[in-house]
């Protein structure tokens, strides 16, 4: 699989390429001008020896005569120790020096020192020229006084200069790039926190993003917060649409079921009532489906923007009991409120956990046996723990985790009609509470055990 | 080595030009035998033989496998030897700084560097070829007979003056260097007549004065002690110490005006065979200094910058091509005529 590429890397790249060539370029540059620098130097000196011989130029007798100067020799081992060549030539024949130095540029005009790189006895040479008119005759020679020297010291000077350039690049090019990754880092910091800020968010949570954002991640952001938007939107008119159709489909359903309720009591054959009572019955699955629904899509609305009223859980408790006794007394079940006395005051979503207590409470009742007890506890420590405990079937040894699933049941109950809600319902009202939902087989070791542990907040 | 290939193609040409054998004269020739001989280091010098054996001696016992074969000859003819015959040495050990110089200047001299080279002062060392182990002043030799101790003039002026005032007395009896025969003397009058206007003045003193020209400093200090001359200008110092411990009848001047230190050097020739002797030599020359008993045997004083801070008035004379100016045949006539005009006047 393809690596996703990195603007980090990618900006490094970039930065260490541009600090490399501006680096080699330092190098090249320093080196040019330094050797540069360092050849003018010394053809400069060599011009002012071969000047200073040509100075000391007389005419004697007609003839053309020098006496050496010392320093004109001399300047030139003050700054190195190359080897030092000379030639005076008077009309093309040589005076005195080295006979077989080569003069290959001979200065045209007066005073105009020339400059020319030769091979000479083994070694490159620079050689320095200048002319001069000695008037010994009528007409006077032209004399070339022509120094030269190895280039050895220049060497050595440019060699030591390309070190210390190199040197020195190499550490501008370490120290760029440092500082590059640095600068990627940072340029990449704002990101980094937004992608932080988005992912911390809860599943849910589709409020828009107000995290600051550099301005070139404004466009981003913006589009990100409006596609939240939208799809909280979709999200809502879908709860909304779900909501609206179990509320369509429960009023009806009433209705039916009060038109069947009469036809049952007006009937006499067995078969007819039976088929009535079935009706009947499934007419009250389909209104608690449907209630189920509701309270699911309630849920999760109310998970977004979570309530946090003071209320006593105790009193929540026993109206939940009181408005499902009716439904116990049918199959003769007796709800054991195991409860204290005094109030359990809790932080939370009245509507939400009673929502839950609700249907903990009526599965308990759906999969309980008739003629049996359902145990109704609250336990506070560190948090507070609600069960409600029955002596049904249990959920014979399924995952419970999967049970919690939207509209997944258990594998044992094929023969009770069910949405698969409940649960689900319960669950999600724990975690927007920031509690969970437990799952067990009941103390009576028989029978489920369903706890709502809510923390204190 | 372009500097060798090139050197050694002159030095065949030249040696074809001039014919077979030796032109330049030999003074003397000793070979040194090792006991248990490996190899042979041949050396040319201008430096006596009772100067440097106890060097030579030293050198065997630590390097026992290597014989030496030590040939003597003047300055010019080392020069002549090297630079125009292609004779092949190991070794060339000159007084003479400005010829050395000319040959390492001219590429007659192989490169090295010596294992003591960071003890050595800079000036020690030129181009890693030219290589000073001792530093011998130019000083004065006076007799007994006409100076007591501390009476002998201590600058060039107030020998100057000295002289003129005194011309019967010291008519014929002042000895200097021929400098037509000898580098070394015309090392250190060229290097006078850069330093100081005085040397002319006291050339033309001691040419009115009939000065007696001698080619070597044993000779002028040999006629000093035993009083033919009453004194001799720019006699090597170090020869004057060792004779000084062994003749009674003069004793040394150190002109407190200056003093011209000449440096002996030694360099490798482009041509010789036995590089790795040669640097064995090199390095154990160089370290000189190291030896003081060998300085009190030979007489020849070691490298050592201490000694010339201490005495400002010693000059040691610096490599550089400076040193070729008075090797240029122009500036050489033009300096032996002025010289001779000064120093050859007829007696009145």
């Amino acid at each position: 699989m393809k690596q996703p590429t990195s603007i980090r890397k990618r900006l490094f790249y970039q930065l260490a390429a541009v600090a490399a060539v501006l680096s080699l370029a330092f190098v090249l540059v320093v080196r040019g001008v330094a050797s540069q620098a360092a050849e003018g130097t010394q053809d400069d000196i060599l011009a002012a020896s071969a000047t200073a011989i040509a100075d000391s130029l007389t005419s004697e007798d007609g003839e053309v005569t020098l006496e050496l100067p010392y320093s004109a020799l001399s300047m030139l081992g003050t700054i190195n120790e190359d080897r030092v060549f000379y030639r005076v030539m008077v009309q093309g024949e040589t005076l005195t020096g080295y006979t077989d130095l080569p003069v290959t540029r001979s200065p045209r005009r007066l005073d105009t020192p020339t400059f020319s790189t030769e091979m000479y006895r083994g070694d490159e040479v620079r050689v320095a020229s200048v002319l001069r008119r000695v008037a010994n005759t009528a007409t006077g020679s032209e004399v070339v006084v022509s120094v030269a020297q190895t280039r050895s010291g220049l060497a050595a000077i440019s060699r030591s200069i390309t070190i210390t350039a190199t040197g020195v690049g190499l550490l501008f090019f370490l120290l760029a790039t440092t500082l590059s990754l640095l600068a990627a880092n940072s340029a990449l910091r704002p990101l980094r926190r937004m992608t932080g800020a988005v992912t911390r968010r809860g599943p849910s949570d589709l409020r828009p993003v107000t995290a600051e954002a550099p301005k070139e991640l404004v466009p981003l952001v913006d589009a990100l917060n409006s596609f939240m938007g939208r799809l909280r939107a979709s999200l809502s008119r879908t709860e909304d649409l779900i909501s609206e159709a179990a509320h369509r489909v429960r009023t009806p359903l009433a209705t039916v079921r009060t038109q069947a309720e009469v036809t049952h009591r007006k009937l006499n054959k067995p078969e007819h009532k039976k088929a009535i009572r079935d009706m009947i019955r499934a007419i009250d699955e389909s209104s608690r489906s449907a209630g189920q629904i509701l309270d699911h899509a309630m849920v999760t609305f109310r998970a977004d923007s979570l309530a946090l009223d003071p209320l006593d859980l105790i009193a929540l408790i026993n109206e939940t009991c009181d408005r499902l006794a009716p439904t116990a007394d049918l199959k003769d079940i007796a709800l054991l409120r195991e409860l204290p006395d005094s109030s359990v005051p809790f932080n939370g979503d009245g509507i939400m956990l009673q929502a839950a207590l609700h249907n903990i409470l009526d599965n308990a009742i759906k999969y309980s046996p008739e003629d049996s007890d359902i145990a109704v506890r609250i336990a506070s420590g560190a948090e507070l723990r609600v069960s409600i405990a029955d002596q049904g079937r249990g959920f014979g040894g399924m995952d419970l985790k999967d049970l919690t699933t939207r509209y997944s049941r258990g594998t044992n109950v094929g023969d009770v009609v069910g949405s698969g809600l409940g649960l689900t319902i319960a669950d999600e009202v724990a975690r927007a509470h920031g509690g969970r939902l437990e799952l067990s087989q009941s103390k009576e070791g028989q029978g489920a055990c369903v706890s709502l542990i809510l923390p204190y907040v | 080595m372009r500097v060798t290939d090139f050197a050694l193609r002159l030095i065949a040409a030249v040696t074809l030009w001039s014919g077979a054998g030796h032109a330049f004269e030999v003074e003397d020739r000793q070979v040194y035998s090792a006991m248990a001989e490996t190899s042979v280091l041949r050396v040319i010098s201008t430096a006596d033989k009772a100067v440097f054996e106890p060097i030579i001696t030293a050198f065997q016992k630590a390097n026992p496998g290597i014989s030496i074969d030590y040939t003597i000859t003047g300055t010019t003819d080392l020069m002549q030897a090297i630079y125009e015959e292609g004779a092949v040495f190991d070794l060339a050990i000159s007084s003479a700084m400005d010829l050395q110089t000319k040959l390492a200047n001219d590429g007659f001299a192989q490169s090295y560097l010596p294992t003591n080279a960071a003890s050595l002062p800079d000036w020690a060392i030129w181009r890693d070829q030219l290589f000073a182990f001792t530093q011998e002043p130019a000083v004065m030799v006076v007799s007994n007979t006409f100076f007591k101790q501390g009476e002998a003039p201590q600058t060039r002026d107030a020998l100057i003056a000295l002289l003129r005032e005194n011309p019967d007395r010291f008519r014929g009896r002042i000895g200097t260097y021929d400098v037509r025969r000898s580098g070394f003397g015309y090392l250190m009058a060229t290097q006078d007549s850069r330093t100081s206007e005085t040397f002319w003045r006291l050339m033309e003193v001691m040419g009115r004065l009939d000065a007696q020209l001698y080619c070597c400093s044993g000779d002028m200090i040999a006629d000093v002690a035993s009083g033919k001359l009453a004194l001799a200008y720019n006699v090597l110092g170090s020869y004057a110490a060792s004779e000084q411990a062994k003749t009674e009848g003069f004793h040394i001047v150190e002109l407190t005006d200056f003093v011209n230190v000449m440096l002996r050097t030694v360099l490798i020739p482009a041509n010789a065979e036995n590089v790795k002797d040669a640097r064995v030599m090199v390095d154990f020359l160089t370290g000189l200094r190291a030896r003081p008993d060998l300085a009190d045997k030979t007489g020849l004083p070691p490298v050592d910058a201490g000694a010339l801070q201490n005495n400002p008035a010693l000059r040691p004379i610096r490599f550089g091509p400076g040193l070729l100016v008075f090797l240029d045949q122009l500036k050489e006539s033009k300096f032996l005529r002025s010289w001779e005009n000064s120093i050859l006047q007829e007696t009145p």
